[in-house]
């Protein structure tokens, strides 16, 4: 059997009957409250980056809470091969169409579909976003400015890195100062090495990356063992996810996880509040009852859901009065520079990104073009570098075969790059519909002539630091993307965000979006911590709005 | 090319720390899975096994890959990826309408099924598919090139580097959980890891 997404997991919820799986433990349970259809004070709709420390933190606050996700409730230890097709169960691969001039590679690339969210299957870097890209447009004149200080993040960043236990340098070369992260580094594998060695020849800083898997054992979660198969799951639980962290903390504060639960439609009363959601889950429709809804699916099903959710009064889609809902998506760019060299680096070992240097997101001088990226060392899997050759070398038949037997001496580097937000690049609604009926998203995305100057300084600049360390027959991908960000931006008013800064729709007073789609820019760093630390202050805010009685 | 790791095997770590129940579990039910389709009929398949033969051989020296029975159970499960170009079918229609194409393009150059005609013959035709130079009726409104490397090459690709036997023959490490590595520096290898063969 090909294990695709007729998995028996597929069909039948694992929550219920007052409990709900122990990720850390095989077989094991957890006791769970539960809301049946009672009106609860939040629905959350997603639990990955943002819906899940959302959930916990809003629960410890007393709040009655339900997060809802589409994808399945794993527990790693027993349910995850260590296989790259096995996995698939991990990502979103529901239909999506994707054009414009540069179509996006969507599913494993960058969307997961599991309680826990893509955190299930990321890459783990855990870095903060250089200060000035909070403001990019009156620091350093693109963009658009967050309506939120880089302080305030600075204190939430430190929350997220504590609860994960990110493993990271004593001293981290760029920026403010920050605290010392949690625990210490990881050793570094082959390919850190590589990236350590070029920078040090071109003459830049670099650093052991901060990193969200254990360096010690933790509670029941083991240390990291190095296996390498990090984009298609942690069977290790080293890898702190969503869902060995968040997850477990909001279900023991009193939260309610719903699995295999698919929200089709927010609905909305005549005064245009929301009042709960439909959603499918164990082949019929239901509805729940809320206070609050917030939308936390990510850059393409978020803004898919509020246009989902268009009503007689808001017939272009919920909380849109601006029309930016769907716009300004964001992708990140993933380019690459890979070479021979005569050791052997076996890139399949460890976290695939062990080292990094942020040279290039802090220093603006000698760039033509606007932004920062960051570069990072890799290590793909076979199958994912078997289509990297077949797509950029067009390598097929035995030429494919020769060259991915060489690859245990391929040494690379990926960057991390800025795109700047473009109204033009969006997630609209096509006219097919998938298995629940539902209008599937349209994902238009074109580069700009400023991503293309950076692509193409940071493949230079990555090539040069490969050949300081001896890597011989060099050569670029160019066309990779990673990274979802926008379509529900946040800012400081009605006409140019979708929400505020404590992510409230403007529209609609009880609607809240707590997700990467919130972002206005996208900086030049991973995503992942940003987008924690602002559903913990999303969750301060509320708390703190319903003390003033403002909820 | 003969690959550098003649001595390794990755399924010898069967029964060792580094393979799962659930790994062996996947991997033994993919291992033996049959090329049969409830939905191509015989002449698709032919022209399928024969674009897998082309595109993806069999590693030298080693047990064959199965990759045309899981690209045949992809097809048949319609089992996308969570991204096609607009204009693009879903998986299945494309592969039936693609392959009836490729068909039609090997009778219309060389009078013959694409499964029959010269494996030259057939590397030059898959040359001009993946430059998007085959316009034949067949395709109607499938865009040869696209269908190319959006949906043959990643499918073939994937399934074909999904066996062991060709995670062999690139001395990859294979399934690793619980057991990872101990040694990840450049030139050091744990002893249960390939020995590069120098030639
Ligand atoms: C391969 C890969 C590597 C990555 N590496 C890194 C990295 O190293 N560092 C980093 O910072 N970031 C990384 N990321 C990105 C990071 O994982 C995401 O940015 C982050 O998880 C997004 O958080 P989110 O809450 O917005 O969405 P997600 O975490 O994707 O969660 C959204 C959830 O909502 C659910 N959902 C969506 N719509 C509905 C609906 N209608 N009804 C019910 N449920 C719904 C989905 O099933 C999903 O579980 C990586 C991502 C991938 C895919
Ligand atoms: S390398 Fe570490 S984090 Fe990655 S999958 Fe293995 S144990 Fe988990």
């Amino acid at each position: 059997m090909i294990d695709q997404r007729h998995d028996t997991l597929d069909h039948t919820p694992r929550c219920g009957d007052g409990r709900a799986p122990d990720p850390l433990v095989p077989a094991g349970w957890l006791p769970m409250r539960e809301y049946g259809e009672d009106e609860v004070d939040f629905v959350i709709v997603g639990t990955g980056a943002g819906g899940a420390p959302l959930a916990a933190k809003l629960a410890e606050q007393g709040f009655s809470v339900i997060a809802m996700d589409a994808g399945a409730f794993f527990r790693p230890l027993e349910d995850f091969a260590s296989d790259e097709m096995h996995q698939r169960k991990l990502y979103w691969t529901d239909d999506r169409l994707v054009d414009g001039d540069n179509p996006l590679q969507l599913g494993a690339n960058n969307s997961g579909k599991a309680v826990g969210g893509s955190t299930i299957h990321f890459a783990m870097v855990s870095l903060r976003f250089r200060p000035e890209h909070f403001a990019s447009r009156s620091k350093l004149g693109y963009g658009v400015d967050w309506p939120i200080d880089w302080r305030e993040m600075w204190r939430y960043y430190e929350e997220v890195e504590r609860m994960l236990h990110i493993s990271g340098p004593v001293r981290y070369p760029w920026g403010p100062k920050r605290p010392r992260y949690p625990l210490r580094v990881h050793p570094m594998n082959a390919g850190a090495q590589y990236l350590a060695r070029g920078a040090k020849a071109l003459g830049i800083d670099w650093t052991e990356t901060p990193i969200a898997t254990l360096s010690t054992p933790i509670g029941k979660a083991h240390p990291c063992v190095y296996r390498g198969f990090c984009v298609t799951g942690c069977s290790t639980n080293a890898k702190q996810s969503a869902l060995v962290t968040w997850i477990p903390r909001a279900i023991r504060a009193g939260a309610e996880i719903r699995d295999l639960a698919m929200v089709g439609r927010i609905e909305t009363d005549a005064s245009g509040r929301a009042t709960g959601v439909h959603y499918h889950r164990a082949d019929a429709w239901h509805f729940q009852k809320a206070r609050h809804v917030v939308a936390a699916g990510y850059a393409i099903e978020t803004p898919r859901l509020l246009l989902n959710s268009a009503n007689a009064a808001q017939p272009d889609g919920l909380a849109n009065s601006s029309g930016l809902v769907g716009r300004n998506l964001m992708v990140q760019l993933n380019q690459a520079a890979w070479g021979e060299v005569d050791k052997e680096v076996r890139a399949y070992k460890g976290p695939p990104s062990l080292a990094i240097s942020e040279h290039w997101n802090y220093t603006d001088a000698g760039k033509d073009y606007l932004g920062g990226w960051t570069y990072m060392s890799q290590g793909p899997l076979p199958a994912q570098w078997a289509r990297t050759l077949a797509r950029t070398r067009g390598l097929w038949g035995q030429a494919l075969v020769d060259e991915m037997n060489r690859a245990n001496h391929t040494v690379g580097l990926k960057m991390v790059g800025e795109v700047l937000p473009n109204e033009a690049n969006r997630v609209t609604l096509a006219d097919e519909t998938d298995q629940y009926g539902l209008r599937i998203p349209r994902v238009t995305f074109s580069y700009s002539d400023n991503e293309k100057r950076m692509m193409r300084h940071a493949v230079a600049f990555m090539k040069q630091s490969l050949e300081a360390t001896g890597a011989r027959d060099t050569w670029d991908q160019m066309d990779d993307t990673c990274h979802l960000g926008g379509t529900a931006r946040m800012g400081r008013n009605a006409a140019t965000s979708v929400v505020d800064a404590d992510g409230r729709s403007w529209d609609v007073p009880n609607l809240w979006v707590c997700d990467g789609s919130v972002f206005p820019t996208v900086g030049g760093v991973n995503p992942s911590l940003t987008i924690q630390a602002l559903a913990c202050r999303t969750a301060d805010r509320i708390g703190a709005l319903a003390r003033r009685g403002e909820l | 090319m003969a690959d550098r790791y003649p001595d390794y095997d990755v399924l010898a770590k069967w029964d060792s720390p580094s393979f799962n129940d659930k790994t062996r579990e996947i991997l033994h039910a993919r291992m033996k899975l049959l090329p049969r389709s409830k939905h191509l009929g015989e002449a698709r398949v032919a022209t399928l096994a024969r674009l897998v033969q082309r595109v993806t051989p069999q590693p030298e020296g080693r047990a064959p890959a199965n990759t045309l029975a899981l690209v045949i159970a992809k097809i048949d499960a319609d089992a996308g990826d969570g991204f096609r170009p607009a204009g693009l079918p879903r998986v299945r229609a494309a592969w039936q309408c693609a392959l009836d194409a490729i068909n039609a393009e090997a009778r219309e150059g060389h009078g013959a099924a694409f499964a029959d005609i010269s494996d030259a013959q057939a590397d030059v035709l898959l040359k001009a598919l993946s430059e998007g130079q085959l316009h034949g009726a067949a395709w109607g409104n499938l865009d040869a090139r696209t269908f190319w490397s959006w949906r043959l090459i990643p499918d073939l690709v994937s399934a074909h580097w999904a066996h062991p036997s060709l995670w062999s023959a690139m001395g990859f490490g294979g399934p690793a959980s619980p057991r990872g590595y101990l040694r990840q520096q450049a030139g050091y290898r744990d002893p249960w890891e390939a020995e590069w063969e120098h030639a």
